[in-house]
C-alpha cells in the first residue's frame, strides 16, 4: 500500500512540477527525485520478494497505508528543510536586510 | 532489514564525485568565461567552448542521481523504522544482535539491495539519456526551420 501511495505521490510532485517549470522556484524536482527514487526502490523490494517468496502484491492494510501517509510526510518534510536551507526566493535575505519599521 | 544501506553507499560515492566535478565545473566555467571574453574582443566569433557548454553538465547530472539515492534511502529508512528493524541505539540495526538474523540481513542487502540500486541507476541513465535527446533536438530545431520552409 505505501509503494502506491508514494508513487501517486511521486506523480503528483511531478505534474506540480511540470506545471510550474522552468521557473522552479520550489525546487519540486527535488521533490520528485525523493519520491521516485523511494517508489523505485520499494517496487524493487516487492518484486524481490514475490519472486522469491510469492503472497500478496503490494501489501494491502490500514498499517500499511498509514505508513504510507507518514512516508509521504516525511518526504515533504524533507524537502521542504532543503528549501529552506537553499532558500530560492531569498525570503530569508529579504527579511533579514529588512530594516525595522519605527 | 538493511537493503536501503546499498543506495546509501552509492549515496555517498556519487555525492563526492559530484562535488569534485562541479568544482572541475566552476573552474572551467571561469577559464571559458575568460576565453570567450577575449574571443569576442578580437573577432566577435562565437567560440566552440559555448557550443560544449549548452550540454547538461555532469554535475547537474550527477545531483539527480544523489537526489534519487538519498531520498528513497531516507524514505527507507523510515519504513525500517516503522518496523522496528532500525533503532537509535547501538548496533542500530535489530539484525545484528543475532548472528542468525545476521546472515538474512547480509543476503537481502546482496540481493535487495543491488536491485533496488541497479535499478535506481537504471532509470536515472534513462533519464540522463531523454534530457540530453531533448535537448539535442532543441539545439537542431532552429537549424531545421528554414530548410522546411
Amino acid at each position: 500500500m505505501y509503494l502506491i501511495i508514494t508513487a501517486a505521490a511521486a506523480v503528483s510532485a511531478t505534474v506540480a512540477w511540470y506545471a510550474t517549470a522552468p521557473q522552479n522556484r520550489y525546487k519540486l524536482n527535488v521533490l520528485c527525485l525523493i519520491y521516485w527514487g523511494a517508489a523505485i526502490m520499494w517496487l524493487c523490494d516487492f518484486i524481490v520478494a514475490y519472486i522469491s517468496e510469492g503472497g500478496p502484491f503490494p501489501e494491502m492494510s490500514a498499517e500499511a497505508a498509514l505508513l504510507g501517509i507518514v512516508v509521504v510526510i516525511c518526504g515533504a518534510a524533507a524537502w521542504l528543510v532543503y528549501l529552506l536551507v537553499c532558500d530560492p526566493k531569498g525570503v530569508f535575505k529579504k527579511i533579514l536586510k529588512e530594516e525595522p519599521q519605527k | 532489514m538493511a537493503c536501503f544501506l546499498v543506495p546509501v553507499a552509492e549515496a555517498i560515492v556519487v555525492t563526492a564525485v559530484k562535488r569534485k566535478v562541479e568544482k572541475k565545473e566552476r573552474e572551467s566555467a571561469l577559464c571559458q568565461n575568460g576565453l570567450q571574453e577575449e574571443l569576442q574582443a578580437e573577432s566577435g566569433k562565437i567560440s566552440e567552448i559555448a557550443e560544449k557548454s549548452s550540454k547538461i553538465p555532469w554535475g547537474r547530472k550527477l545531483r539527480w542521481l544523489s537526489n534519487l539515492l538519498w531520498g528513497g534511502s531516507f524514505l527507507l529508512l523510515i519504513e525500517h523504522i516503522w518496523h522496528g528493524e532500525v533503532v537509535p541505539w547501538p548496533p542500530f540495526l535489530t539484525a545484528m544482535g543475532n548472528p542468525a538474523d545476521m546472515a538474512g540481513m547480509f543476503q537481502e542487502m546482496a540481493m535487495v539491495g543491488t536491485v533496488m540500486t541497479l535499478a535506481v541507476t537504471g532509470v536515472w541513465a534513462l533519464m540522463v539519456w531523454f534530457a540530453e535527446h531533448k535537448l539535442s533536438d532543441k539545439q537542431l530545431a532552429p537549424a531545421k526551420r528554414p530548410a522546411e520552409k
